[in-house]
């Protein structure tokens, strides 16, 4: 099995990875144009705004686009995931089989310990 | 301020070696400099402004000007990955236009091979990347990003794996001329369609190169590229239009299907007042066989989502096909030095201008080239940077 490497945890990040330690996946949602964006930021990526929030996300969404490196002692799927809120995610699909992924399959969130501790949003087959 | 025939490329040099356990970064760097002030008969004192990318060691141009005893009025180090060099090349007309320097050494090296450096391994810049913590433990690293952005293309265009080969059997089929390129075997379409997958659907062989190296470019303004013209009898080499272009993951919105090149290419290519069809030869940064797909396209070459068509059947093969791309064997065969490959699609650019090509790859009466950087990745945020250069 893949070792998980650590997220660099800092302070505008932290929240999203607490969240996930207790099975949550958060976004970041803006009050003024009232869209989500990822990865997080504390100013808003699409109007600069720094009236955004943390939001919980519903964790299901279906997969734009995949790709399994095969080139390694432990192959693993990197996957785009466009989510219910409209945003797309890097993320790894796991738990599931690996030569039937598609892009249009339904997935939902799975939360992975990394290596030091920290926890990440994973996704698997819904 | 247009910098439409405001410089010239004097002067390139591509450094012979692929693999240099026995050299440092600094000494590489060094040596393609002089190789570059050979080519254009200058000296070394007759540069005054130095541009370099990330791959300098040192802070900025700090070492290296130091290192090679470069007195310069001008520096940048703008870092974009591998499309550095065509930015370098723009900034240092822009200098030049601005009578800000008269002479410009652009320097590439790297040893990644002696490094044991592997597309299948991560890398991370600064421990500050905002980026990192979302993308280090999903193991993103350039084949898989690569090759997502690849398997979105195929989804909505139909391109397959088949019509990807063909960009490698193109560069292979140049390469086999080049006495220095790392692969100079030519491959079939099911040769790459053979060769182990690496992430898909990429196989090994839409893979480039990994290779010790480097190269570098001399640019100068009109008065001096004449005089030195009229010394070395040969074909002068003029900047028509330059462009870069960024494209990130947008807050989330992602779309793989396309590059930056959908505005570099037309800002280079108004600048320089010309067409896709009016270019003679283009060389694509080949990072992967996907790069060169996705960036013709974008570039205007085929119609958006016909770029597995265009590529097929040798249309890339100088001589046979009708875009003539990559005649040194690109990254995918030749060289892809310090894992940066937009330098090499300059120096190329040069050799056909001035004729300078090998006879068996040199497109005939070879006016108008195109050289195009791409760097970092297409499957998160990317630079790409356009050039058009004329033969004069």
């Amino acid at each position: 099995m893949r070792k998980i490497p650590a997220p660099a945890v800092n302070a505008e990040n932290k929240a999203f990875f607490d969240a996930a330690t207790n099975g949550k996946l958060l976004l970041k949602f803006c009050n003024d144009c009232k869209r989500s964006h990822h990865y997080p930021r504390a100013l808003c990526p699409h109007c600069f705004s720094d009236k955004t929030e943390w939001r919980e996300g519903k964790g299901t969404g279906t997969v734009y686009t995949w790709s399994v490196l095969r080139a390694v002692p432990d192959p693993y799927c990197i996957a785009y995931v466009t989510l219910e809120e409209g945003v797309t995610i890097l993320t790894n699909l796991v738990d599931c089989d690996l030569e039937k992924v598609t892009i249009g399959m339904k997935v939902k969130a799975v939360f992975k310990p990394a290596e030091g501790g920290a926890v990440v949003p994973m996704f698997t087959a819904a | 301020m247009t910098i439409k025939g405001k410089a010239y490329l004097v002067g390139a040099f591509e450094h012979p070696t692929r693999k240099a356990p026995d050299k440092s970064v600094a000494q590489l760097h060094a040596e393609v400099a002089k190789g570059a002030l050979e080519d254009a008969g200058l000296a070394r004192e007759d540069v005054d402004g130095y541009f370099c990318a990330g791959d300098a060691p040192g802070l900025g141009p700090m070492s290296m000007l130091d290192y090679m005893g470069l007195k310069v009025r001008y520096m940048e180090s703008t870092e974009t990955g591998g499309s550095s060099y065509q930015v370098h090349v723009s900034h240092a007309a822009q200098a030049i236009a601005q009578g800000r320097c008269n002479v410009a050494l652009v320097t590439l090296a790297g040893r990644p091979r002696s490094e044991g450096h592997r597309g299948t391994a991560p890398r991370v810049w600064n421990p500050n990347m905002p980026d990192a913590p979302f993308e280090e433990p999903y193991g993103l690293v350039t084949t898989n990003s690569y090759a997502m952005a690849a398997r979105r293309h195929m989804h909505e265009y139909g391109t397959t794996s088949e019509q990807l080969a063909w960009v490698k059997v193109a560069a292979s089929m140049h390469a086999q001329h080049n006495p220095n390129a790392m692969l100079k075997e030519v491959v079939t379409v099911k040769d790459v369609l053979d060769s182990p997958m690496i992430a898909d659907p990429l196989h090994r062989m839409d893979c480039c190169v990994v290779t010790d190296g480097g190269g570098a470019v001399i640019v100068a303004r009109p008065e001096v590229a004449k005089s030195l013209g009229r010394n070395r009898r040969r074909p002068l080499v003029r900047l028509l239009g330059a462009a870069e272009a960024f494209k990130g993951q947008a807050g989330g919105d992602i779309n793989l299907t396309y590059t930056a090149a959908v505005v570099s290419g037309p800002r280079a290519f108004e600048e320089a007042g010309v067409k896709p069809p009016d270019i003679d030869v283009a060389l694509i940064y080949d990072s992967f066989t996907i790069t060169v797909l996705m960036i013709l396209e974008d570039l205007g070459f085929c119609k958006k989502g016909e770029g597995g068509k265009f590529v097929s059947d040798g249309n890339l093969i100088s001589g046979s096909g009708k875009l003539p791309f990559n005649t040194d064997g690109g990254g995918l065969c030749n060289n892809h030095p310090g894992n940066r490959g937009g330098m090499t699609k300059i120096i190329e650019a040069v050799r056909q201008l001035r004729g300078e090509a090998h006879p068996k790859v040199q497109v005939k009466d070879c006016k108008l080239a195109l050289a195009q950087g791409s760097g970092g990745q297409l499957g998160t945020r990317h630079v790409q940077s356009t050039l058009i250069l004329e033969r004069e």
